[in-house]
């Protein structure tokens, strides 16, 4: 054996001890220090803990990053967490300039979501969805669907690019949507608001005969990155109004759940003296719980038993219950969420207007399907499975539960509207010996500053949740920040819940200014592996592969062929080269650039005045912009986006002479 | 004798040989290393340059061999055009086209130091016994062959005075710290340099004997 001098040890425990006191030391002054400016300002040791938590110095990084939904901002936003940091802004279903998303870039995406070729510039984005492997996520796409025009795009998680956005053809509004499969085999659109197919003209009077309740599978392959129409179906459903769904997962793979409103097929028209809406729609005590399975259904489309409606298969209600795909059960009325547990084996149910997260057994509700363990059926003959059949639990969580996630250790988290709390409760069964409380209880209730609406736990809604952090999102903040006028921002908070029981404190607001968010989504950072930059100079983010026709170093020019001015133009710092662009009044233009960079954050902006254009550029990125030269004059344009030390000398002039 | 002998010089009688193994071995020897060391430092970096700036947290980076540049060389030539600076890739064509070929040509003549006994042996050993210095005094005039004479149409061209940065250790322009140290290929070339002199000491404690001896 090495033998070390026993003086060597002396040495040591010396050099250690003086560590030390010397550390003890600096660590006493910064603690005064630390004490005195929370004493100016008024901070408490929690305050002081959940800034340690938070707080991340320049440089370090997140964590986890949320994928949150913008609202009717018709974006994504990126956040870091514990930080709360906002990274950036996904341009979707609205214009972005910084972006160039509908200035120069994206118009074509943006065309696809046109309805009845009108034009449609904004979106009301609402639950974000990750692409899974095995029911985890796997970091390589998002999903998110649209409100108010039943729109679903894809998000490229190598660019954060927006890459496809697609309009629902037989319905108006879809809420029970984006959720994916535990492959992201499909991409499921719930129709919200029951409307004629196609959103056709058909009188209220005749709402039951002519008004559709739907959801929609979008077929998603992954090699193309695309969702495919031609191998998508829908499921015609009972005309109620359907809200949020979730597909099962592990033993539940293959089965989609989904919540439903207004069963009651309420009408409105308050105006007439019948009940408003609010009142017609929430008369019932129960709603139904539609139970779908989707790995039949796909087999029923594939095996032809479809109609076709507005030009895309539909699996007719009658075939739907035929085939034995859909099954309802009772649902404590209004509900909101439907939250399939970690191991697919519990369905949790919140209902608006009842105090309790109900829990629904996957295995009895295979059991009652098996046994036919019907209490009865609905006005359109489908078969409704025995309430108390299939409940596993009530538990009482408070008033107003919206939204379900779960932590890893059995704790389940369901937020509180009416409360203005998150509820942190036990589930049992299998999960039950992960937590010290007894099983199906209620643990704990923090406030959250105010009535929230989505919870989001890190990775929450997959099959091995992290826990650690759930954030908030609350629609309200009343005083909780500067009053930016009579429009508040919205309040995304975050609670550390990686303690047990009791232990599950608020330890930052982050406001969100822009848009309202619903659902998001909350990964692991290291899941993702986005570029920095593009892989190679003339690389085409649309397709995600290298532009034949950019323009590349030395292959500048200006090329015209009639009417049509063709320009190959490079950007990097600090030129455009050409700088001097001459056109006709009246040409039609071909402009295309490429910024030819390839440093990190080398990006440049493309930007010609009364043109409405401007394009960014991301280190290797091609573009190509076409207008029509129809307003003479001499335009300077420039580069947008601050680059270099020589920044403001970027420019180039844009002449459009005019015709006599 | 005739000429080619002359530089050839003494033979060696199988008996001595075998007597004197060592001596005679040790040069052949020593040779052998520097000809591995020579060829493994074809795929090795010669050079290498790292330029600190506060934007660039990782670094540019610049790393010569024998026959290409690498790292960030299309980076350094975009933040050159500021300055006036060529391309790097116009500096040095004619060495990286030639210098594989020329180490290659080396390492050949090297083998043929064995068949000469002579002090003409020296002649063979001198070209890759210098390179390493060849190739620094090289690099150095076309560093500042560049840097010395930058565009005066350039967009900074006012601002930054022609410049010789050190080919190694560190030096200062705009705010780049650059950082030049020598690659592991030179480092090698450098040793088989060492080791091709000691190898002549050897060559020259051999032979010079025999020649005397000889009538």
């Amino acid at each position: 054996m090495l033998k070390i001098p026993s003086v060597f040890w002396k040495r040591a425990a010396l050099a250690c001890l003086g560590g030390v006191v010397i550390g003890g030391q600096a660590t006493a002054q910064s603690m005064n220090d630390v004490q005195k400016i929370a004493k100016e300002r008024g901070l408490s040791t929690a305050d002081l803990l959940a800034a340690a938590k938070t707080f991340t110095p320049s440089g370090m990084k997140d964590d986890y990053i949320i994928f949150s939904s913008g609202g009717h901002a018709g974006q994504v936003f990126v956040i870091g967490v514990p930080s709360m940091r906002l990274l950036r802004s996904i341009a979707v279903f609205t214009p972005e300039p910084w972006q160039g998303w509908g200035y120069g870039v994206g118009e074509e995406i943006l065309a696809e979501g046109f309805v009845n070729g009108k034009e449609n510039l904004w979106g009301d984005t609402h639950h974000p969805a990750l692409s899974e492997t095995n029911g985890d996520y796997d970091g390589q796409w998002l999903f998110i669907n649209d409100k108010i025009n039943a729109r679903v795009a894809v998000i490229d998680l190598r660019d954060f690019e927006t890459k496809q956005i697609l309009k629902n053809p037989l319905t108006v509004s879809d809420h029970g949507g984006t959720f994916v499969t535990p492959n992201t085999e499909y991409v499921i659109e719930g129709a919200q608001y029951s409307v004629p197919w196609g959103a056709d003209y058909a009188p209220i009077s005749e709402y039951k005969e002519k008004y559709k309740g739907s959801i929609t599978l979008w077929k998603f392959d992954r090699k193309k990155g695309r969702i495919d129409e031609s191998k998508s179906f829908a499921i015609e459903l009972p005309p109620y109004w359907h809200d949020i769904a979730d597909a099962g997962k592990g033993i539940s793979d293959g089965y989609i759940f989904l919540n439903s409103i207004n069963t009651e097929m309420a009408t409105g028209g308050i105006e007439n003296n019948n009940p408003p809406f609010e009142a017609g729609v929430s008369r019932n005590a129960t709603d139904y719980l539609h139970i779908i399975d989707w790995k039949k259904a796909e087999k029923v489309y594939k095996a032809g038993k479809v109609d076709q409606i507005k030009g895309f298969p539909v699996i007719s209600l009658e075939t739907a219950i035929a085939e034995g795909l859909l099954h309802v059960t009772p649902e404590p009325r209004s509900p909101h969420g439907v939250d399939v547990a970690p191991k697919g084996d519990f369905i949790v149910v919140s209902g608006k207007l009842d105090p309790h997260a109900t829990v629904y057994s996957f295995e009895k509700i295979m059991k009652a399907i098996e046994s036919k363990n019907f209490s009865g059926k609905d006005e359109f003959n489908v078969p409704i499975l025995d309430f108390d059949s299939v409940l596993e639990a009530q538990v009482e969580v408070g008033l107003g539960p919206l939204h379900t996630q779960f932590g890893p250790d059995g704790y389940a988290y369901t937020s509180l509207f009416l409360d203005s709390a998150v509820a942190r409760w036990t589930l049992g069964g299998s999960y039950g010996a992960g937590t010290p409380e007894p099983d199906w209880t209620l643990v704990h209730k923090t406030p959250v500053h105010y009535n929230v609406g989505h919870i989001g736990v890190a990775e929450g809604d997959t099959v091995s949740p992290d826990g650690k952090y759930l954030v908030s999102f609350n629609k309200w903040s009343v005083d909780r920040f500067f009053p930016t006028g009579p429009l508040l921002p919205q309040n995304f908070q975050l609670l550390d819940i990686s303690g047990q029981g009791t232990e599950m404190p608020v330890i930052y607001d982050m406001p969100i200014g822009i848009g309202e968010p619903h659902y998001a989504q909350m990964i692991k950072a290291d899941k993702l592996d986005p570029w920095t930059v593009y892989p190679e100079i003339g690389w085409d983010p649309l397709h995600q592969r290298l532009d034949p026709m950019a323009p590349r170093p030395k292959s500048e020019r200006i090329e015209r062929s009639g009417d049509t001015v063709e320009v190959f133009m490079t950007a990097v710092r600090s030129h455009f080269k050409p700088e001097h662009v001459v056109v006709k009044q009246g040409d039609r233009v071909v402009w295309r650039i490429t910024n030819v960079e390839r440093a990190v954050d080398a990006t440049h902006g493309f930007a010609i005045p009364q043109y409405n254009i401007n394009l960014s550029l991301e280190p290797g990125e091609t573009a190509k912009v076409e207008f029509i030269a129809d307003t003479p004059g001499s335009f300077p344009f420039y580069c947008s986006e601050f680059c270099s030390a020589l920044h403001l000398e970027m420019i180039g002039y844009f002449l459009v002479e005019p015709n006599e | 004798m005739s000429f080619v002998e002359r530089i050839i010089g003494p033979r060696v009688c199988p008996a001595e040989q075998a007597k004197n193994n060592l001596r005679y071995g040790t040069p052949g020897f020593l040779i052998l290393i520097a000809r591995v060391l020579l060829l493994i430092s074809l795929f090795m970096p010669y050079w290498h340059m790292d330029l600190h700036a506060p934007q660039y947290p990782d670094n540019l980076q610049l790393t010569a061999y024998l026959n290409h540049l690498d790292g960030d060389v299309v980076e350094i030539d975009g933040l050159n055009h500021y300055i006036g600076m060529r391309p790097l890739g116009e500096a040095a064509q004619i060495e990286r086209q030639v210098g594989v070929y020329a180490m290659i040509g080396f390492v050949l003549l090297l083998e043929m130091v064995g068949f000469i006994h002579t002090r003409w042996a020296v002649l063979l050993v001198l070209p890759p016994l210098l390179f390493p210095a060849v190739f620094l005094i090289d690099l150095h005039l076309w560093m500042s062959h560049f840097g010395m004479n930058l565009d005066p149409d350039a967009p900074l061209s006012n601002s930054v005075d022609p410049f010789a940065p050190p080919i190694l250790g560190t030096g200062l322009i705009g705010q780049f710290k650059t950082v030049a140290v020598p690659g592991v290929g030179l480092i090698m070339a450098t040793a088989a340099s060492f080791v091709l002199l000691l190898s002549l000491y050897f060559h020259r404690r051999a032979y010079k004997p025999l020649a005397q001896s000889e009538p």
